[in-house]
């Protein structure tokens, strides 16, 4: 089987368990979105497949290959990770960053090849960021910082892209403007997404399968409209809420009871 | 930025310079240049660059004991000091990412100065003095490895790195106080100007020692070079893009303590040419670090043969060492730096 998949795989952070034998599979070129609470798990283990922590016991498998067996450049031409907010250092461009996502592709006598610069060129038209290639990091606006970093995992050219909170400080508009874009980078090029998202609500609008994090293990996996319900909030969020049909798209949205205004 | 793609052998050899990093490298060659033979020109008495040149194609022999006894090896021995100090600072600045960091401060160079000075206080009269750059060599290796395992905790963390060669920093600057005050006279006056750092009486051993040395690390920075602009984008990145990142962090570390260390055996501690140099080299060339190794390497090497230079003719006839002025402009720019990076 391809993909990602983890047999009984525990991750502590210290003596605190924080994920625990857990067995699990991410379709290959889908969607996929993990949620849960704060503090649930879902960004440790997003780190761990992603070999930026290691099992304390367990497996990680890509390609039915064990993790740990192959060379970590190897596997940097598999599978990607953005972290949660990265920081550029002083001064450096779009393009410079960019370029750095060649790395596990270059040698050290091999370091601007045809197909290195056609595929900087590449990601930074996909990403919008070609006229502004020579800005400096620190003087873009947050969302086209962020897209700058998606820029440089696209130019690793791996089939697998993980992504940690892509969202984070991003206002609307830019969040669903580079949901969007991940959605299309799916929908044309077959990459296998995962990443870990906030908003229930813009999780079940753009996941193709939905993995729900709560007590150390995957409470339940499925496509979002099988699996949020009333329930399902409750038990993963502790929270009351309504689950309708999105007027739009019809995927479930949901509406938290609690305080607030009313109007009806 | 202009840039200047070269692709040779089927496209299996490629690289990239831009227009600025090649003005900068020619004319911080050609001013390196110009110093080195202002350098040998002048001294006690003025030799004139054409029969500096004379000298040094063979078609004179009149000045060959000052020029190429003492002066020539002397300026070379600056020329590779400045070069690698300057990048000992340049790799220590890229694994901690702060421009803070320099060989000096992290403790490298106490290291080597307390191996030396513990060896000229122990040693004097019993062993050959030639052995002095082994003790000072050992004395950074020790330092830089001990740092490195205290601060080894699952990995190491640049600013644990810092933090704790601060500490131990201060505790040799201490131990080699000790020695001083209980050594005798002869002992601490020696002592002395090799802690000061100076390049009097530099010898054509000392020259082709440390280039040898200066060897060592070189085809490393080469090879491994490109890594460290990964890594400065933050550990979870270069993990992602392939860096093992310990084993790097490990391997520029003992590149950084050899460079740093063996330059301090041979001339002591010459402070704050680590710390200026891929600074100043940054401001000229921006951020990529295998461009900065070349053009740090020139501007150190400019910094301590002009230091050299006013060390030794300003006073005449008195020899100062050339590390009172690498520190008297590196200490103010060290606040600067501190002033600046005050908010960061």
């Amino acid at each position: 089987m391809n993909g990602l998949q983890t047999k009984k795989l525990t991750l502590k952070y210290g003596d605190q368990p924080i994920i625990e034998n857990l067995d699990f599979d991410i379709p290959i070129e889908k969607i996929t979105v993990l949620v849960g609470a704060n503090g649930s798990g879902k960004s440790t283990l997003l780190r761990s497949l992603a070999r930026l922590l290691n099992p304390t016991s367990g497996e990680i498998f890509i390609d039915t290959q064990k993790l740990q067996d192959i060379s970590t450049k190897q596997i940097a031409k598999k599978l990607a990770i953005l972290p949660q907010g990265p920081v550029a250092p002083e001064g450096i461009t779009v393009h410079q960053l960019v370029k750095q996502g060649r790395y596990p592709h270059q040698k050290w006598f091999q370091q601007w090849s045809k197909e290195d610069e056609e595929l900087v060129e590449k990601a930074l038209i996909a990403t919008q960021l070609l006229p502004l290639k020579d800005r400096q990091v620190d003087a873009l606006s947050g969302g086209q910082r962020q897209r700058a970093w998606i820029a440089m995992t696209l130019a690793q050219e791996t089939p697998i892209i993980l992504l940690d909170e892509p969202t984070t400080y991003l206002d609307m508009t830019h969040q669903i403007e580079l949901l969007d874009f991940l959605f299309d980078l799916n929908r044309e090029y077959k990459r296998t997404i995962v990443m870990v998202l906030h908003d229930l609500n813009l999780a079940c609008r753009y996941a193709d399968n939905l993995v729900a994090i709560h007590d150390k293990k995957v409470a339940v996996q499925g496509t979002p409209e099988e699996i949020v319900t009333t329930e399902m909030v409750k038990e993963i969020f502790n929270l009351d809420a309504l689950i309708k049909a999105d007027p739009y798209f019809g995927t479930p949205l949901c509406i938290p009871k609690g305080k607030g205004r009313r109007v009806k | 930025m202009k840039y200047w793609t070269f692709r040779m052998l089927k496209e299996k050899v490629s690289f990239q310079i831009t227009k600025g990093w090649m003005q900068v490298f020619s004319i911080g060659l050609l001013l390196l240049i110009a110093f080195f033979i202002l350098s040998l020109s002048s001294g006690s008495n003025w030799i004139s660059p054409t029969q500096v040149f004379m000298q040094l194609s063979n078609m004179t022999d009149e000045h060959a004991f000052v020029i190429e006894t003492l002066r020539l090896p002397r300026t070379l021995l600056a020329v590779l000091v400045g070069s690698a100090l300057g990048i000992s600072g340049l790799i220590l600045q890229s694994i901690v990412r702060n421009p803070l960091a320099s060989p000096d401060i992290i403790g490298i160079t106490s290291g080597a100065s307390f191996g030396a000075v513990l060896f000229i206080s122990v040693g004097t009269g019993v062993v050959s003095m030639s052995l002095l750059p082994f003790a000072a060599i050992s004395g950074g290796l020790i330092t830089a490895t001990f740092i490195y395992l205290i601060s080894w905790n699952k990995g190491v963390t640049p600013i644990r790195l810092v933090l704790i060669g601060i500490g131990i920093s201060a505790i040799l600057k201490a131990g080699v106080t000790f020695l001083l005050v209980f050594s005798d006279t002869y002992v601490v006056s020696k002592a002395y100007i090799w802690l000061t750092g100076s390049l009097y009486a530099a010898t054509w051993n000392d020259v082709t020692s440390l280039f040898w040395w200066i060897m060592i690390p070189l085809p490393i920075l080469i090879i491994l070079g490109r890594s460290m602009n990964v890594t400065e984008l933050g550990d979870d990145v270069a993990i992602s893009m392939g860096i093992k990142l310990q084993w790097q962090r490990l391997v520029f570390l003992g590149c950084a303590v050899i460079l740093a260390a063996s330059s301090a055996a041979y001339v002591g501690g010459i402070e704050f040419v680590g710390l200026m140099a891929p600074h100043l080299a940054r401001r000229l060339v921006g951020k990529s670090f295998l461009g900065l190794i070349p053009i740090t390497g020139i501007i150190g090497a400019l910094l301590v043969v002009i230091a050299d230079l006013i060390a030794r003719t300003m006073f005449l006839p008195l020899d100062i060492p050339a590390g009172v002025f690498t520190a008297a402009i590196g200490a103010p720019f060290f606040i600067y730096l501190l002033y600046r990076n005050r908010n960061r």
